[in-house]
């Protein structure tokens, strides 16, 4: 018996009909979220499963996995709480918020909160400095936290509520993600359109649009030159 | 001329349409003109077009884009590919993640016309596995994209097919150096690959492949639009075009900030409101933690690739990080360091040992038990790393470490003798992750 259901071994399929023929190895990374999306990380029954569907050694499969930060190899809370704590989150406040909340939940990187909800971890750079300092909870940002709101952020999600991240989609849980990570659509409704840009994302076109800037000279019917023409 | 002229929002400009994502109101904002354009061309003539143009690369090493579609053998029998690299890890850089989310469509409109180029049927754009918002909005658009005949079979009736792939990652920086990325997506562990041969022979599956940043592929339907000439009519003679500076750090407001290539550290933080109250500049990344750090004496550096390249550093992905008086650079560049040693992926020896040791004698000098002969050490070791290494990985590791040392020695000396309160505890000394 496998923990793999006839959807995921379906899903399985889909995944490997997106790569050319012969190439199905491409398929190991989003093969390696799937089996994540469902037990929370990657077991050893996780390896077997991508090792069968791609014709992969087991040892072959789980080098690969060790090599990627998102690749968990114990089980995971519902919640993957990620504070970045490279340098400039880091000298803005990021370090404390990950000190508080290793304090206050008990727990260091890359451990699970003993209720199951939250495993906490340190992160690099989220491409987010421009909101700094960041977290994110299953990968959707939480902008400009501080020590405090970090704290009340977990205690929230603990009691089981869902605070609405700052910029991305309302929270999935981390195994619901892993869908999504093995190239699948967020097929809740609405959820696509989820999230507005925030101000530093649009702080130079605002500044353009209030003192009437734009390139010039832009004409969409500009023609392509041809070889012919230029010769 | 007022500092606001020196914005030209190109790429960034449909971000202040809240459902650009959508294709609806793509179409409506100029969506997919180019790709109607680009398909009656002849594929040569649109690589002379982007060669014309000027553009170079946006992932950071600037390379001419033109010239790199060139390379692609044509009529050699082999599939080729275009692989977008949408990993940005780089620290400090975070302009591709708002693009993909914001207007995801322009990358897709770009992926077709630059494979139509190369001649490719097969595109892939290989994410970083965390910036899950905008994959969501990046396949939701791929989607739309199929069904309304932009994508997949016979493409506005003109006979070009084109599959595209959306790629997600699984959290490793190295995968943004381009040949790591390729052996990632064929599903190893991301490890750079021996170059010769390049990418442009033997990419993914051992096929002629193109790998492009995602601004210099979204980049090419503007072009396709408005020709060279007014492409080049932003930026320098060398550096043509927009781009989009990420400013993070103590301004009053950080944000993205697209310009002519060229533009000043000053100007740039006149846009962004000024320093922050109380703080006054001292270090700063021209593009990212791997760009050697400049001081407060280059604000008037023009920022294009000339211009940064002469100052001693790299422009890099224009990830402008600025810290202040308030910030101490050791602290910055220990931080950095264990990230480079972090992410080294292992496979070269001065990369994997080096940085290994760089971070032991960081931690030691911050926590108050530095020595003069550590400096000795620092310098040492990233001599042994640059050039030496695998990989660009190792080499930009070295750059906050040689340039803070060169701007800013006595901030070292004054943790050695005494003069700065230790910052990290003995027992951060003794936890070493
Ligand atoms: C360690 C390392 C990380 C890199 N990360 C990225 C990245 O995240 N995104 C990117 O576009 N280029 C990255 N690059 C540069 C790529 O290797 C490559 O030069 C680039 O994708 C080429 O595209 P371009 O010519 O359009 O700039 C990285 C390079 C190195 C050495
Ligand atoms: S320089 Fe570092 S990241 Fe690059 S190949 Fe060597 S060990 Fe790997
Ligand atoms: S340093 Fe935290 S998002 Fe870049």
């Amino acid at each position: 018996m496998t923990v793999f259901s006839q959807e995921i071994q379906d899903r399985a399929k889909e995944i490997i009909a997106r790569y050319p023929e012969g190439k199905q190895r491409s398929a190991l990374l989003p093969m390696l979220h799937l089996v994540q999306s469902v037990e929370g990380y990657v077991s050893p029954d996780g390896i077997e499963f991508c090792a069968d569907q791609l014709g992969l050694q087991k040892a072959n499969v789980g080098a690969v996995a060790s090599f990627y930060t998102m690749y968990k190899r114990r089980p995971t809370g519902d919640f993957l709480v990620s504070v970045c704590t490279n340098t400039m989150c880091n000298v803005l406040g990021g370090q404390a918020v990950y000190d508080a909340l290793t304090e206050h939940l008990g727990v260091g990187h890359d451990e699970t909160t003993a209720d199951g909800t939250i495993t906490l971890e340190h992160a690099e750079c989220l491409a987010a400095c421009d909101y700094g300092p960041v977290m994110t909870v299953n990968y959707d940002f939480f902008d400009g936290v501080n020590p405090d709101g970090a704290v009340e952020l977990v205690d929230k999600l603990r009691q089981g509520e869902r605070p609405q991240p700052s910029r991305g989609a309302r929270l999935c849980t981390l195994k619901e993600m892993s869908i999504q990570l093995a190239g699948f659509a967020d097929d809740r409704d609405g959820a696509v359109a989820d999230g507005v840009a925030g101000d530093p994302t649009l702080a130079g076109l605002k500044l353009a649009q209030k003192h009437g800037v734009s390139p010039k000279g832009f004409d969409i019917n500009t023609p392509i030159p041809t070889a012919e023409k230029k010769a | 001329m007022s500092v606001y002229e020196k914005l030209t929002p190109v790429l960034t400009k449909r971000w202040l349409s809240p459902d650009a994502w959508r294709i609806d109101v793509y179409e409506r904002l100029d969506g997919y003109a180019a790709a109607k354009k680009a398909l009656q061309a002849h594929p040569d003539d649109l690589i002379a077009l982007i060669k014309d143009s000027g553009l170079r690369g946006r992932g950071g090493a600037g390379f001419p884009t033109g010239l790199k579609w060139g390379f692609i053998p044509q009529n050699d029998g082999k599939p080729h590919y275009l692989v977008v690299n949408a990993d940005e890890g780089e620290p400090g850089t975070c302009k591709d993640l708002p693009l993909m989310t914001h207007d995801p469509h322009s990358l897709i409109e770009g992926c077709i016309i630059a494979s139509y180029a190369i001649r490719a049927n097969r595109a892939y754009i290989y994410i970083r596995g965390e910036a899950v918002h905008a994959a969501r909005r990046l396949r939701n658009a791929v989607q739309e994209a199929y069904k309304a005949g932009y994508l997949g079979k016979n493409i506005l009736g003109t006979g070009f097919d084109l599959d595209l792939v959306v790629h997600s990652g699984a959290g490793a920086y190295i995968c943004g150096e381009e040949t790591a990325l390729l052996d990632s997506l064929e599903g190893f562990r991301g490890q750079p690959r021996l170059r010769p041969p390049f990418p442009a022979t033997h990419g993914l599956y051992a096929s002629p492949t193109v790998v492009n940043n995602v601004g210099t592929i979204a980049s090419v339907p503007y072009i396709v639009l408005g020709g060279a000439a007014w492409w080049k009519s932003m930026g320098t003679e060398k550096s043509s075009g927009p781009m989009i500076y990420s400013l993070s750090g103590r301004i009053k407001n950080p944000g993205q900030y697209e310009c002519g290539l060229g533009i000043t550290l000053r100007e740039l933080i006149e846009l962004a409101g000024g320093m922050q109250d109380g703080h006054e500049l001292k270090f700063w990344t021209p593009g990212g933690s791997s760009t050697p750090l400049l001081a407060a004496q280059h604000i008037d550096t023009p920022m294009d690739f000339e211009g940064v390249a002469a100052a001693g550093s790299i422009l890099g992905t224009t990830a402008t990080q600025i810290f202040s008086d308030q910030d101490c650079v050791v602290y910055a560049t220990y931080r950095w360091l264990e990230f480079y040693h972090h992410e080294s992926c292992g496979k070269c020896t001065p990369c994997r040992e080096g940085n290994y040791w760089m971070v032991r004698v960081y931690r030691r000098i911050l926590s108050g038990e530095g020595t003069h002969e550590d400096l000795d050490t620092l310098l040492d070791t990233a001599d042994n790393i640059m050039g030496r290494s695998f990989c660009g990985l190792g080499d930009g590791a070295t750059s906050p470490v040689t340039s803070s040392l060169q701007w800013f020695k006595q901030d070292y000396l004054d943790y050695i003798e005494g003069r700065t309160a230790p910052k990290l505890s003995a027992k951060a000394l003794a936890g070493a992750h």
